[in-house]
């Protein structure tokens, strides 16, 4: 996917072409549409199904709006402007359709508002308000497709699904996994996998990008929250957690504060007040993921017909791979990610330190992702028989646990993060953005193969939000082809190339959500009302609180890290010895395009 | 049958020539000599409605007998298309005598070959017999016939489908072959489309000019030309009886685009439930190929153009265009917004020309006679013929082609021969399920697509279903509804939930559930989900409503207020009842009733229905000796 920033900005310096909206004249670039047009001079016209750049089809009818000249009411989320385009948003006739578009989807709407988890941050309920249904005076048959939850990480409430498939184009468009197709036809008709499978029996990565586009509870994480509060209160286990480095860009947005406002020290002081024993940042393990990784490149890089090397901290990218491209598995990196680094490292290392029982310890993720849910679940990640992360909680979900603990986010004071995971390098946080892996793996690979420290440049073409980034670096004599990518769609394209031999690559690093971590499946959702502009372009801001946190940092090199050479002193050893490869890495599993098929025969 | 590649139009012409004597024995106008006949050929009609009555083993065994009595030289048997009259199919027509045969069954052709083949003389108890009681004996006496003017048409029932070489006889492939031997300026061809006031006749009335006109007008390396062949009106085998009587006419139609717009690859979009259609379809594809017709450099004219035939599964929506198009491609068909249109962005995103069956088989004559030729015929802005599918509670069901600006009153009456049963016409309904129902007071109107949308329908592919005083309008409504959320495909939430709500409310009126708040809910949802659908599924599926409520109120209000169906058709309306005066008692009605809901003694009338058990099945009607059970 373009950068959505950069794209609004090119569209900026593009011919213009004059559009009358209610009678108005406004300046507009050529190439977009009404609806765009409009919200770009701050004329709000509601709008349902439309997710910018992803989901534009016209559907819900909710933007309609009335073009001179033309007979039926259009929405406006499709259509083209032109020169001279006379455009009415405020008509009767517009503001009936609107009102009748939505009162037909709240007819078949089970209105379960109060105990909905999308409660006062849904955009059918947003609209029905702002289009003022007080009534509706059709009743009849609703949706009952039921509740499907078999999977550990996304549940689909069929019967809040309003048909406006963001979820289907997320995932068809952005991710190439082809998951939702619309089934049945009439009422019946339904956005739901093959058969209405569980995303479980599909090739469903998990990502949850369908969640974050969905505008109701259709689509939500399944809730860890009271499973938590129960090891919480439980009296007998050491509760240890641990916070991804994207938390505490994001968090702050559950609590009404910017987007991007970083919130690191609220943060631990939130998972403190909540009854956690020792809270950590699996930015150190992100460290530690680093001088595992780059090692790994070295190696590789001995052996040349080992490469490419495919990065493996994003357990949605790993999904990925494991369905669409097996034959690329042993490609992947061996390093689990860095949750279930800490995950292992607390229930041994720190266990043996601290004089803990493993099996007493209890260790939460706090993670911006739901793929994590399903990772943490994987059987191959045990080691000697213990889950390395017991319960994976989302950003949204930690929300909802501060917000019922009655505690004052946005007024708590700073506080820092627990021994022996406190300690860790700007390469670590940047791990949450796209870019960040490769550049913080770079950072080491340099010294580890030089001996010589890089400079640390601003690495702009890294950091840039384009889909797929391609490029060439020189390590010493070695020249390595390089490619970042986020959103799956992009890694598929890299692949495809590398196997067709239209494009080589040496090493690459992939985020299965676009924008990375920052855009993960379990961040905050902005449907709220204040949330005008619907697109996910919030990304942005959250990626360049990351880069400014490591700009703000004294050690930005993972090797440096203190703590992570004391780990290796007192329990792995060196990179890739035995000890870390049983504590520190895994295995995958070819897993299928259809994997239903496979489970019936 | 051997096919010769040919390579100019001078040899196509040989062809012509030598088919037209082969055939020409079929043509009205042509010279015949009834006295002394040397050779019959026997039109036996292979159209879909004659085929599902047996016409196809009747084809079988008229050959066998013949070869059994050496009559090969003398008697030629041919397939043909829908002659029309489907009422009395299965449809058999000797030439040159033009006798017209019909309901004929596999027993009667022993009789026929022998009388008529050896002895010359006609079977008179096949021939049609009028209302005056009169036989018809030549298919040109029937009035069934009298009013039409067969354009489109004008080859089925005339040539065999199967067999290129007749369609050549009737001057096909000449435009083609004169275009590209002229190396014909695109724009004189659209021109003359233009000029000859054609409107697309897949229910839009686009003029299909100007459709050519945009698709030559976006420039691409490649574009494509499509041809809408998803009939799916309840009711309606114009395009089915087109492609099955004349699949020739379609192909070079499709050709001719190909070379206008600049375009060398084209689509038939034909359901996969018209077997005999799709069939002939690839027989002609393949035998136009054959002789150089389709393919590459056609002609030797450097003109490459080839066709693929595509099947549908049979989606209603798949009709309209983009939908269609979509499906074309492999994918669900749904339809997306316009524009931009399929002229600029089609098939693969590239430009594409899509038309109706119908409007493809008008293109060649209209060609060769000239655009003034087809001017002449029609209304003002309605030129040429349409064809119809004539059904309901008329006496002559078919298919029909009229003129444009023939009333209703001509279809129904001169053509139709009326209502059957002498009962009163109530309503004509057109368009199908896009379309409305028109009352008997608007008999007179001319068909045409103004007069037709003016007075609440439309005119549709071109289903024209009669009713009469035993039709509900309501429940007609309620049909169409059902009709339309079941094949809506769940894309835009006006159609999605609209239509299922309206449906709703519709079923409550005819079950006397409805209140006459609903008819105004009802009214203004069908004007909302008009105004607000994303395609003209969803923007007509309200009219079957709108144009009852506006024409049959009453019968809403009957439902609504008396809890009565005057049409006596919403069973939860009626009840069954047993007449005091004629029930002998006999007992056979309660031995039928299958919830033992009539009791009685015998021979001591009445017997007497329970209403709270009747399930109002009606199986005890029919069996009663004495007609003393109705409905009311």
């Amino acid at each position: 996917m373009e950068n959505i920033k950069e794209h609004d900005e090119k569209q900026m310096k593009e011919e213009q072409v004059s559009v009358y909206f209610n009678g108005i004249e406004y300046k507009v670039p050529k190439t977009v549409t009404v609806l765009e047009a409009a919200r770009m001079n701050h004329i709000d016209i509601p709008s349902l199904c439309y997710l910018k750049d992803i989901n534009e089809i016209g559907t819900c009818r909710v933007c309609l709006v009335e073009i001179e000249g033309v007979h039926a009411l259009q929405a406006s989320c499709v259509y083209p402007v032109r020169d001279g385009l006379k455009v009415k948003t405020n008509t009767e006739r517009v503001r009936r359709a609107r009102k009748t578009a939505v009162t037909l989807l709240l007819s078949n709407h089970h209105r379960e508002c109060l105990t909905c988890i999308r409660n006062l941050n849904c955009e059918l309920q947003n609209l029905a308000d702002q289009l003022g249904i007080r009534d509706i005076p059709y009743t009849g048959e609703m949706y009952d497709y039921g509740f499907h939850n078999d999977n550990p990480v996304i549940q689909r409430d069929y019967n809040k699904c309003i048909n406006c498939r963001r979820c289907l184009a997320i995932c068809n468009k952005i991710q190439e996994c082809h998951v939702y197709s619309p089934i049945n036809r009439g009422l019946d008709t339904v956005i739901a996998p093959a058969f209405k499978k569980d995303l479980i029996e599909v090739s469903c990565i998990m990502c949850g990008q369908c969640v974050i586009a969905c505008p109701t509870a259709s689509l939500t994480e399944k809730e860890s929250i009271s499973d938590v509060w129960d090891v919480l209160s439980d009296n007998t286990k050491h509760i240890v957690v641990q916070t991804a480095p994207s938390i505490q860009v994001t968090i702050g947005e559950e609590f009404g504060m910017e987007i991007g406002s970083q919130v690191r020290g609220k943060l631990v002081a939130a998972l403190r007040r909540l009854g956690f024993h020792k809270v950590f940042a699996t930015d150190v393990t992100a460290d530690l993921t680093i001088m595992e990784e780059a090692n790994e490149l070295i190696e590789r890089l001995k052996e040349p017909e080992k490469l490419p090397l495919l990065s493996s901290c994003c357990p949605g990218w790993v999904k990925f791979a494991e369905h669409f491209y097996p034959e690329f598995l042993q490609n992947l990196s061996s390093c689990k990610s860095p949750h279930e680094m800490c995950g292992a490292l607390t229930k041994s290392w720190y266990a043996k330190k601290y004089d803990l029982d493993p099996k007493d310890i209890i260790n939460v993720a706090i993670m911006p992702c739901t793929a994590k849910k399903y990772e943490a679940s994987r059987p191959e990640l045990e080691v000697d028989g213990i889950r390395n992360v017991d319960f994976v909680l989302t950003t949204r979900e930690l929300a909802r646990m501060i917000r019922q603990a009655g505690i004052d986010f946005v007024n708590l004071p700073d506080e820092e993060y627990d021994e022996p995971f406190n300690q860790y390098s700007g390469a670590g946080t940047i791990f949450g953005a796209t870019g960040g892996l490769f550049e913080a793996a770079l950072r080491t690979a340099h010294y580890l193969i030089t001996g010589d420290e890089i400079d640390i440049p601003d690495y702009t073409d890294a950091r840039s939000q384009s889909g797929l980034k391609y490029g060439e670096i020189t390590i010493g004599d070695k020249k390595l082809s390089i490619a970042i990518a986020h959103g799956t769609g992009n890694a598929k394209e890299a692949l495809d190339n590398h196997r067709t031999g239209k494009k080589k690559i040496d090493y690459m690093e992939v985020m299965a959500c676009p924008g990375g971590c920052v855009g993960g499946g379990g961040q905050p959702i902005l449907g709220g009302k204040d949330h005008k502009k619907i697109s996910l372009d919030y990304r942005h801001n959250r990626s360049d609180a990351l880069y400014n946190i490591d700009k703000s940092m004294e050690i930005r090199r993972s090797h440096e890290n203190e703590q992570i050479k004391k780990i290796y002193e007192e329990f792995l050893g060196e990179p890739l010895s035995e000890v870390s490869k049983k504590y520190l890495h895994t295995t995958y599993v070819d897993r299928g395009k259809y994997p239903y098929v496979r489970t019936n025969e | 049958m051997e096919l010769k590649h040919i390579s100019d139009l001078n040899q196509l012409k040989e062809i012509k020539d030598q088919s037209y004597s082969e055939i020409n024995m079929r043509l009205k106008e042509s010279d015949r000599n009834l006295n002394e006949i040397k050779e019959y050929q026997v039109l036996i009609c292979s159209g879909t409605g004659c085929t599902a009555s047996k016409s196809q083993i009747i084809l079988k065994k008229l050959n066998q007998e013949i070869q059994k009595r050496n009559l090969i030289n003398k008697v030629k048997v041919y397939k043909t298309g829908c002659f029309g009259f489907c009422k009395l199919g299965p449809i058999i027509v000797v030439h040159p005598e033009r006798i017209f045969y019909c309901e004929v069954s596999e027993e009667d052709i022993d009789e026929i070959v022998d009388k008529h083949f050896c002895q010359n003389e006609v079977v008179e108890r096949l021939l049609y017999k009028g209302d005056d009681k009169q036989v018809k004996k030549t298919i040109d006496e029937l009035d069934f016939f009298n009013d039409q003017q067969r354009i489109a048409l004008r080859n089925c029932g005339v040539i065999n489908p199967e067999d290129i070489n007749e369609y050549i006889a009737m001057d096909g492939y000449l435009m083609l072959a004169t275009i590209l031997e002229e190396k014909r300026d695109r724009n004189t061809i659209i021109n003359e489309l233009l000029n000859s006031g054609l409107r697309g006749r897949g229910g839009g009335g686009f003029p299909t000019g100007k459709k050519w006109e945009y698709a030559l007008s976006y420039e691409n390396d490649e574009k494509f030309v499509v041809c809408n062949a998803d009939e799916g009106d309840p009711g309606a085998f114009m395009d089915r009886s087109i492609l099955e009587g004349d699949p020739h006419s379609v192909i070079e139609a499709m050709t001719i685009a190909g070379y206008t717009i600049g375009a060398s690859k084209g689509f038939v979009y034909v359901r996969a439930e018209y077997p005999i259609a799709v069939e002939r379809l690839r027989i002609a594809i393949n035998q136009a190929k054959e002789l150089g017709l389709l393919g590459q450099n056609i002609l030797n004219s450097g003109f490459n153009f080839e066709l693929d035939i595509r099947l549908g599964a049979g989606a209603f929506v798949c009709g309209e265009e983009t939908a269609l198009l979509q499906s074309v491609m492999g994918m669900r068909g749904e339809p997306r917004p316009r524009p931009p249109f399929p002229a600029k962005v089609g098939l693969w995103e590239k430009p594409t020309l899509n038309n109706n069956v119908e409007t493809y088989a008008n293109v060649p004559i209209i060609l060769k006679n000239g655009a003034d030729w087809y001017n002449k015929i029609g209304t003002e802005n309605s030129k040429g013929t349409k064809v119809f599918a004539l059904a309901g509670q008329v006496i002559n069901t078919g298919l029909i082609e009229v003129p444009m600006g023939t009333t209703l009153r001509t279809i129904v009456y001169n053509i139709g021969g009326g209502i059957d049963n002498q009962r009163e016409l109530k309503a004509v309904q057109t368009g199908g399920p896009s379309g409305g129902c028109i009352p008997v007071s608007l008999i007179d109107t001319p068909i045409d697509f103004e007069s037709l949308s003016e007075i609440g329908s439309m005119m549709g592919s071109g289903g024209l279903i009669v009713m009469d005083e035993t039709d509900c309008m309501v429940d007609i409504a309620r049909f169409y509804l059902e009709f339309a959320q079941d094949e809506s495909c769940g894309k835009c939430v006006p159609c999605r939930i609209g239509t299922k709500r309206l449906l709703e409310m519709l079923t409550k009126i005819t079950e006397g559930k409805g209140k006459e708040e609903d008819l105004k809910i009802m009214e203004e949802l069908c004007y909302d989900i008009k105004e607000s659908s994303l395609c003209g599924l969803g923007q007509t599926a309200p009219n079957p409503i709108l144009s009852t409520l506006k024409y049959f109120k009453d019968e809403y209000l009957a439902h609504i207020n008396e809890h009565k169906c005057p049409a006596g058709v919403c069973n939860a309306l009626l009840q069954v009842v047993i007449s005091d005066e004629k029930c002998i008692a006999c007992g056979i009605c309660a031995r039928v009733c299958p919830v033992s809901a009539i009791t009685g003694e015998r021979k001591k009338p009445p017997y007497e229905i329970h209403q709270d058990i009747c399930i109002k099945c009606g199986a005890c009607i029919p069996k009663c000796p004495t007609d003393a059970i109705y409905k009311r």
